[in-house]
């Protein structure tokens, strides 16, 4: 049950953060993600998408949580995909909607 | 699949992580069944099980490591007289668990509680989906009693649970009818793998499927394989083609491993042997100490071997297969797995032979239990093709 569409509509300027049921372990390559509703375990395959997911709820949106983890201008086409499939698995959430 | 880093997942998991993913706790060796092919010979209680303070201990230790969820089973874990009271335990602290079970206790009453957690999860076995092909490898009314379970999980309104069938000659046939009782409970069928472990050891060469099976199990995961969870547990038939969801990975001592009821900790639930023991809950640092720096897990997060197999086309995909196979079929392990969909194996255990096996141990089994499966033959209809989504779409937990 995706909750965003497809990457290219993964809303970076939106306010954005960790869904409640969702718990982080930090691991050498990144971190794994589990969800106690879904059952499902996913991965972020570098410590840098961690500290992008890490800071979701504290930054104004996604765009600015990137720019906080120092996300170079030209990677943040594939950390917006990273985020857009982290928000189709439930694993992340807009704001609003929490 | 989530993004940026020069090696894949699979080769940064095979240098271990910082807690396991898939944690199997094996509660008990007590079990009112007598499951010919059971992994952990169960049967009787072990006078050296943990005990409900070394459980919430252990529970208080999974916490701080941060382990997400634990997959418990036995023996069967619900004859625990304080297993509802782990359970709620490892919900306070955070703990989510899976648990195996026959069904002998998850009555109407048991089913509502269950039904209100996000932290529990259940998974009935079922090793037939007909009473007569169950039975045969279950015992006497197992059919029965794992169905009624099913009933009042589904009448509690339990949404998802797990239906556990480990594949054997006489039921690879019947996964279409499997699946259908899964629908029919609105639950997830998950099949596993036949290890030659436990009393499995004793029963696997008349058992496990033959070649044409395992062909035709390849091709059913292949359709099939977004809905139905495997455990990881085929990635041995890789090498028929395009790999199969999941790690692909032998995860042994890596992401996987076993606390059994006395606390011993193996590399993984299929491996109860001295040979694969890395240490005990109850000794000093416990089992961080044991998942971090024993000697044994410390080995296998080293790159392994895989001897004359690296030569062959499949590599990449089946890696070798299955470690405890290779080990209680009496095969080295740096060698073919005994169902190497190449044939290796049967020529490896050809000249092998059963007499450089060595036997599982401990063995708990009830000494009256017959362990003689009864020969059925059943009519194998073809798989119906239903394709789905792109099975690899996201990972999915080695979820036991």
């Amino acid at each position: 049950m995706p909750a965003e569409g497809p990457p290219e509509q993964f809303d970076l300027d939106a306010a954005w953060q960790l869904a409640a049921q969702v718990k982080v372990r930090p691991e050498r390559f990144g971190a794994l993600l589990y969800h106690f509703g879904t059952r499902q375990l996913s991965f972020l395959k570098s410590r840098t998408l961690l500290a992008v997911v890490s800071s979701l709820a504290a930054q104004q949106s996604a765009r600015a949580a990137c720019a906080a983890a120092d996300v170079p201008a030209g990677e943040l086409a594939s950390y917006r995909r990273a985020l857009a499939t982290l928000a189709a698995s439930q694993m992340i959430c807009k704001r609003e909607a929490a | 699949m989530t993004t940026t880093t020069a090696l894949p997942l699979v080769e940064q998991f095979q240098y271990g992580l910082a807690a396991p993913i898939c944690l199997t706790w094996e509660l008990t060796y007590a079990c009112n069944l007598s499951c010919v092919h059971c992994l952990s010979s169960s049967g009787r209680r072990d006078p050296g099980e943990l005990s409900t303070a070394e459980c919430k201990a252990v529970i208080d230790e999974l916490e701080r490591m941060q382990v997400f969820y634990v997959n418990i089973g036995g023996g069967e874990p619900t004859v625990r007289p304080d297993f509802w009271e782990l359970l709620d335990y490892a919900a306070e602290h955070g703990v989510g668990v899976k648990f195996s079970t026959n069904g002998v206790k998850i009555t109407a009453d048991v089913a509502r509680r269950l039904a209100g957690s996000d932290y529990v999860d259940v998974q009935i076995s079922l090793d037939g989906a007909t009473a007569a092909v169950n039975d045969a490898v279950r015992g006497a009314g197992s059919y029965a009693m794992a169905l009624r379970a099913m009933q009042n999980l589904a009448d509690a309104g339990f949404a998802g649970f797990k239906i556990s069938v480990v594949i054997t000659r006489h039921n690879v046939g019947q996964l279409d009818a499997f699946q259908a009782i899964a629908d029919r409970f609105g639950t997830q069928l998950r099949i596993t793998r036949l290890r030659p472990s436990g009393r499995g050891a004793g029963v696997w060469d008349e058992l496990h499927p033959t070649a044409a099976q395992q062909r035709q199990l390849y091709d059913w995961l292949v359709s099939h394989g977004g809905n139905v969870l495997t455990g990881d547990s085929f990635f041995h038939l890789s090498g028929y083609g395009g790999s199969l969801p999941g790690l692909n990975l032998c995860g042994a001592g890596r992401v996987v491993c076993l606390i059994d009821p006395v606390g011993d900790v193996y590399a993984c639930p299929f491996a109860i042997h001295p040979s694969f023991l890395a240490g005990n809950v109850r000794d000093s640092g416990g089992f961080t100490r044991v998942w971090q720096h024993s000697g044994l897990f410390t080995e296998l997060r080293r790159p392994q071997a895989g001897g004359a197999c690296e030569s062959c086309s499949a590599f990449d995909g089946c890696r070798g297969g299955c470690m405890a196979a290779k080990f209680f079929t009496g095969l080295p392990l740096d060698g073919p797995d005994p169902e190497c969909v190449k044939g290796h194996g049967e020529r490896a255990l050809a000249t092998a032979g059963a007499s450089s096996a060595p036997r599982p141990s401990p063995d708990h089994s009830h000494r009256s239990a017959g362990r003689r499966p009864v020969p059925i033959t059943l009519a194998r209809r073809p798989p119906v093709s239903a394709c789905n989504a792109d099975p690899l779409a996201g990972f999915t937990a080695p979820g036991r």
